[in-house]
């Protein structure tokens, strides 16, 4: 199972893949653990089984489902969806398929997003939801990087605050003789940036300002301080228009708080999702 | 052989550490620090001389292209400039060749059906029809379309266009894009069915086979030369042949630097200086804007990944003499131009529709009629007859113009 690989705990990773839209769009879900269902919408890189998701299954059972495209042989199925529309009634279509009636969300960056839309659209499935680092609004003096325009090296000191921590290099695996398992994941990256982009370019502002108001469910958002994408100050826009909604600022890391510091990440999560 | 000039009308005074100093040439250069409105209304008017210019010499069509947000050549509507070209050209057996405007940024799409319609009837049926993709940094990082829509775009906005074009009746468009309840296109244009369309590209898979499927003319449009295309064009040749298409050299189009003076000595003299400035400063862009993620489909994406083919070099290293050796730009005297030309580009690639940029980089007026007025008179001539034993009809070419016997009018150098 490719999208266990690097973790120490492959073998108990579930994998299911259902048809969704009409049977044109193939997900695959990874799942594991036992406890309340829990969705885990995964960020603009691609979704890859890892500690902090280990963490989170200790206490609830995480479904963590690929974005549309990124399933291994079925990259074209993206096709299918014209617009971030399309792609929440994808969820739900799916959380129906997975016996899913209300969970609690946790989403990063453009999952975080995803997640948020969701809460919006369908207030009643969801129960709790902890967005990290979530896109979603626009500040014209806060300027969000364009990520997809980064180079490898850039991105790389872009999303981490260490970038030669260890969740870095399991993102951006060295060549060093192991040229085409770096192409591979090179192509998964890139793939993953153009079918995420697809539903947010060219400014991730897609009217969650005239939407985000439906949500019900209480909302912990999850922030680096040293974000270099999505600066902290983003945290105000969600909190000032969310009913219920605590922000947590998490120190020495970047934009992707729960591979820098998994065991705090998730600790903060579970705390406020098992509430 | 069609021989057309080709113009980018790029700014010609950008700061000698221009590509130290900033980011790119494309999409972020600030214009308030670099430019100046009436130094641009003149480069505009330079250009429309130099095209007309190039018509009054013998050249068979005047080329436009569009882009946006660039000092690297800055027609933001290559329309209007065709305009005025087709009008100043109603004399003459010229082209107007439209590199041309761009589909996917034209909302709706139809714009580019009237405006081209607008053109070849005021030509007198003289139009070539470019209906070019764009560049990822003109339609995505400027005007904001999705890279992962870019091409779906295209295609849809092409068959509509063509549509547009010969439809008898008013019809309905629905589709992905663009839907119109009542397309009725006003004017139509003068060539029936249509003009004669051609598709720019750059080398990518799906674009050979989309140009050789709908039977238009592909342009491969370089600015690395004949040599490092080879592979590219042989490429093409044999998609052209698995669809059961004929070996016609006018299917191919080819764009081609080119500075020609009295000896090879003189034409470095010259034009070394602004052949640099085009390499160094002109193509200033980071290379990731060339691609998006999103922009190539999957396949061609998993192609270019586990084939880094020819990562083609870094022309920021190369210096005039390496950029004439390899064939990036053709410069020397008359008779070293000619014969590198036919080679290399012409039989070389099989290509009928030869395109030239004469006017490159900081080349300034005078000199930029001077390398026009040269090649109109000493390497043209020459050219023009390389296809004829062969008999092939250029079906991509205006009818009117296609048995045009064009004696090179005799202009002064640097006369216009």
């Amino acid at each position: 199972m490719s999208a266990a690989v690097g973790t120490t705990s492959a073998s108990e990773v579930q994998e299911r893949s259902f048809a969704v839209w009409q049977e044109r769009v193939r997900i695959r879900v990874l799942s594991k653990g036992r406890g309340p269902s829990l969705v885990f919408f995964h960020g603009p890189w691609g979704l890859t089984w890892d500690p902090f998701l280990d963490e989170l299954a200790q206490q609830f059972t995480v479904y963590a489902p690929e974005h549309p495209g990124t399933t291994p042989d079925a990259q074209d199925d993206v096709y299918h969806l014209d617009g971030l529309w399309d792609l929440v009634l994808c969820y739900d279509e799916l959380m129906s398929a997975l016996g899913i009636t209300s969970a609690v969300l946790v989403g990063h960056s453009f999952g975080g997003m995803v997640a948020c839309e969701l809460a919006a659209a369908y207030p009643d499935r969801t129960r709790r939801q902890a967005l990290i680092a979530p896109l979603g609004f626009w500040r014209d003096p806060d300027r969000i990087v364009n990520w997809m325009m980064l180079e490898p090296g850039e991105l790389r000191r872009h999303i981490f605050r260490d970038p030669e921590c260890d969740a870095a290099h399991r993102m951006f695996p060295r060549a060093d003789g192991h040229e085409a398992e770096a192409a591979a994941a090179r192509v998964r990256m890139i793939w993953a940036m153009g079918t995420t982009g697809k539903f947010i370019w060219p400014i991730p502002d897609k009217g969650l300002k005239k939407r985000i108001h439906r949500v019900g469910a209480p909302t912990l958002l999850v922030w680096g301080r040293e974000d270099r994408l999505v600066p902290p100050v983003y945290a105000e826009e969600f909190a000032g228009r969310l009913r219920a909604a605590r922000v947590q600022i998490v120190e020495d890391v970047g934009h992707a708080p729960q591979l820098e510091q998994p065991t705090t990440v998730a600790r903060v999560v579970r705390e406020f999702l098992g509430q | 052989m069609k021989i057309s000039a080709f113009h980018l009308m790029p700014y010609r005074e950008l700061p000698a550490d221009f590509e130290k100093r900033y980011e790119s040439v494309w999409v972020t250069p600030p214009w308030w620090e670099l430019a100046d409105a009436r130094r641009v209304g003149q480069y505009y008017n330079w250009t429309l001389d130099e095209l007309t210019y190039a018509a009054k010499c013998g050249f068979d069509g005047v080329c436009t292209n569009e882009h946006h947000q660039n000092a690297y050549g800055f027609m933001p509507s290559p329309n209007l400039m065709g305009s005025v070209l087709a009008r100043a050209t109603n004399d003459t057996d010229v082209a107007i060749v439209q590199m041309g405007a761009t589909l996917p940024t034209s909302n709706p799409p139809l714009r580019v059906a009237e405006e081209y319609a607008m053109l070849d009837c005021i030509s007198g049926g003289r139009l070539v029809a470019g209906l070019p993709l764009g560049s990822p940094m003109d339609v995505n990082l400027c005007y904001g379309i999705t890279p992962m829509e870019h091409r779906e775009r295209y295609r849809e906005a092409f068959a509509l266009t063509l549509k547009a074009w010969q439809a008898r009746e008013v019809f309905s468009w629905n589709g992905r894009y663009f839907q119109l309840a009542t397309v009725n296109l006003w004017p139509r244009p003068i060539q029936e069915p249509h003009p004669p369309v051609w598709v720019p590209g750059s080398g990518s898979v799906s674009t050979f086979d989309f140009a050789v499927e709908h039977d238009v003319c592909y342009c491969f449009l370089s600015y690395s030369g004949a040599k490092s295309a080879k592979t590219m064009m042989d490429g093409y040749w044999r998609v052209v042949e698995q669809k059961g298409r004929d070996l016609n050299p006018y299917r191919a189009g080819f764009l081609q630097l080119v500075v020609v003076a009295e000896s090879d000595a003189r034409a470095e003299e010259k034009f070394a200086r602004h052949v640099e400035y085009f390499y160094h400063k002109c193509l200033h862009v980071p290379g990731m804007w060339f691609s998006p993620p999103g922009n190539q489909d999957y396949r061609s994406l998993v192609a270019t990944m586990s084939n880094p083919v020819r990562r083609a070099e870094n022309p920021k290293n190369l210096r005039y003499r390496d950029f004439v050796d390899k064939g990036y730009v053709i410069a020397g005297s008359p008779a070293t131009v000619r014969d590198r030309l036919k080679e290399e580009v012409i039989q070389g690639l099989h290509v009928g529709n030869l395109m030239v940029l004469l006017q490159i980089g900081s080349m300034p007026h005078e000199l930029a009629l001077e390398n026009i007025d040269v090649f109109g008179r000493e390497v043209l001539p020459g050219l023009r007859p390389v296809w004829d034993d062969e008999g092939w009809v250029n079906h991509w070419w205006p009818e009117r113009l296609r048995q045009r016997a064009q004696p090179s009018m005799a202009v002064a150098a640097g006369g216009a």
